[in-house]
């Protein structure tokens, strides 16, 4: 009988905080600048350079470490993490290893197919980005900007609680969830600012001992993520049928192969020899801090869903998509603190917002349009002044280009036409003009009036209300 | 209480410092770090119960900046210290990731 294998995976994830500035300079964290344009000398390590650490650092991992159930450590400090790279301009990381800020939290996961779990986690430390490099192919050279050089990181370790891939998604979305909500960072993993590094090992189901493990990195998307958890267990469970051993190695994962291999060689000593960073004095939180920082928190999306469902009476289903981002979350409320009308909102964004979505395979996190065009859209069905599916279209445009959608409804002439008028001459042209299914209607047919509409429709460019055209046309026609 | 560098040891450490050494240079620095253990092994005499560990020798802590942004584009400056530059980067031997 075959042998069953069960998989055991911890994480290590970095997250980009979404401060101004980066961890011990006042240079800018923007994304995109020109190479070295955001360096000082502290960032790219010149001699006699003195970092001085950015308090909103601190702030920041204090508030993710509270709302993933960590203990705070009241009297933490840096550590010096020391290795050559040319990314890193001080041979050393200044990072946390003794005494890291957050310690024996926990999250709580629930998967697509309803496991439901606590993943520990170990610890939390904050740290600073290295540079990034490039590789020249006529100099035969690299090429480095240290823009990213000392942008703050937190790196949150989890104990090795997860089985499957799937309970890593869940891991990570909740996460990314619980960090978006505190504005802790907007952790796009296809922008690096949320990256996972996989722990994986195999054990034989029911063995005690943990197999050896594996950590592999370069994992930029959920996608990613999945296929390197199945590709390297498979390739551990092949070793040990094998006879084999595996090796306790850092790999890389390429997504476009499907495949890892082993990044360093072992001559490449990893030994960092840590040591307190003299640089930097130690950090002391006192009680009171931890209050302020507590009592900031924002309301997260477990409170959210019970408020919307009192407040809103809402779906679940809805509930739950609308606050499973912070983004959505907030263009939910406040499109309705704007127009006052939650089913409204909620439909646009379950309806038509998702769908576009989709279609143009958009993240929550990078929608752009503002709740005002969207409340004066929904103003504007509601005073009848353009019908649904011009609604539609225009919203398309919102979602787009973020345009406003008075001005645009005025500039193309997208208005219902609210002429009576106008309208039962229409209709009288079109009674005329379709005898068969007057006929069809007058024996009995009611489904025939729905041509008739459209065609009404159809003359009109569109641009009258349905139910008025319905109304007009039942009315001339039981006069006839 | 005579400590011992190990030809291993200094060879290691040799690595890690990313340093070349010759033979010469080997057993100097053989001898120069076995003088500095021995020297801080005299620290080991002193009783230190009850003597809490220490973070950091000034009695400070909490020293922190603003999240302001202070610094403007310096990169002309900054890559002055480049060995060289092209692009507006630091140009490095070839690295692999």
């Amino acid at each position: 009988m075959a042998k069953e294998y069960e998989t055991v995976i911890g994480l290590e994830v970095h997250v980009e905080l979404a401060t101004k500035t980066k961890i011990f300079c006042g240079c800018s964290t923007a994304f995109g600048g020109a190479p070295n344009t955001h360096t000082c000398p502290v960032c790219t390590g010149m001699p006699g350079s003195l970092p001085v650490l950015n308090k909103q650092v601190v702030e920041y991992a204090m508030a993710v470490g509270l709302a993933t159930n960590c203990d705070i450590t009241r009297d933490c400090k840096f550590d010096r993490k020391n290795y050559f790279y040319p990314d890193n301009p001080q041979n050393y990381q200044i990072s946390q290893l003794y005494l890291p800020i957050c310690r024996n939290g926990h999250v709580d996961i629930e998967t697509e197919s309803g496991v439901k779990k606590a993943v520990r986690i170990h610890e939390i430390h904050m740290e600073e980005d290295a540079g990034k490099l490039v590789h020249d192919e006529w100099e035969d050279a690299s090429l480095v900007d240290y823009n990213r050089s000392g942008v703050p990181l937190i790196e949150i370790v989890s104990e090795p609680d997860m089985r499957s891939a799937e309970e890593v998604i869940a891991y990570l979305e909740k996460l990314r969830q619980t960090i978006q909500y505190l504005g802790a960072s907007d952790c796009k993993l296809q922008e690096g600012s949320m990256r996972a590094d996989v722990n994986l090992s195999v054990r034989e189901v029911g063995a005690e001992k943990f197999g050896t493990r594996t950590e592999m990195k370069n994992l930029n998307s959920f996608r990613a993520i999945q296929h390197a958890i199945e590709g390297e267990k498979n390739r551990q469970i092949d070793l040990i049928e094998e006879g084999k051993q595996v090796v306790q190695e850092t790999r890389r994962w390429d997504d476009t192969k499907a495949e890892s291999y082993p990044m360093r060689s072992k001559e490449d000593a990893q030994d960092y020899r840590y040591f307190p960073d003299p640089d930097l004095v130690p950090i002391h939180i006192s009680e009171e801090w931890i209050a302020r920082v507590k009592d900031a928190q924002p309301e997260m999306a477990p409170e959210k869903k019970i408020r919307y469902k009192e407040q809103f009476d809402l779906p679940e289903y809805d509930i739950n998509i609308i606050t499973g981002t912070k983004q959505m979350a907030d263009i939910f409320e406040e499109t309705t603190a704007l127009c006052g009308n939650p089913k409204k909102v909620s439909n646009w964004l379950m309806g038509e917002t998702l769908r576009l979505m989709k279609e143009t395979n958009t993240d929550p996190e990078d929608l752009t349009f503002s709740p005002k065009h969207l409340a004066d859209l929904i103003a504007m069905v509601d005073k009848k002044e353009i019908n649904s599916s011009v609604a539609k279209e225009v919203f398309e445009k919102i979602f787009a280009e973020d345009i406003d959608p008075v001005a645009y409804v005025e500039e193309k002439g997208l208005k219902t036409v609210n002429d009576e008028g106008a309208l039962r001459k229409t209709v009288e042209e079109v009674i005329a003009t379709n005898p068969q299914s007057v006929a069809d209607y007058k024996s009995g047919k009611e489904k025939a009036i729905g041509f008739l509409v459209g065609q009404t429709m159809k003359a009109m460019k569109g641009k009258a209300d349905p139910s008025s055209v319905n109304a007009m046309l039942k009315e001339l026609l039981s006069q006839m | 209480m005579a400590n011992v560098i190990s030809d291993e040891t200094i060879e290691y450490v040799g690595i890690l410092a990313k340093l070349d050494l010759s033979d010469d240079e080997k057993e100097q620095a053989k001898k120069d770090l076995e003088e500095m253990l021995d020297y801080i092994d005299e620290l080991s005499e002193l009783d230190t119960t009850g003597v809490e560990p220490m973070s950091h020798v000034f009695p400070v802590n909490n020293v922190f900046r603003e999240d302001v942004v202070v610094n403007g584009d310096d990169s002309d400056n900054i890559l002055k210290n480049a060995p060289e530059e092209k692009d507006n980067m630091f140009l490095v031997p070839k690295t692999f990731d």
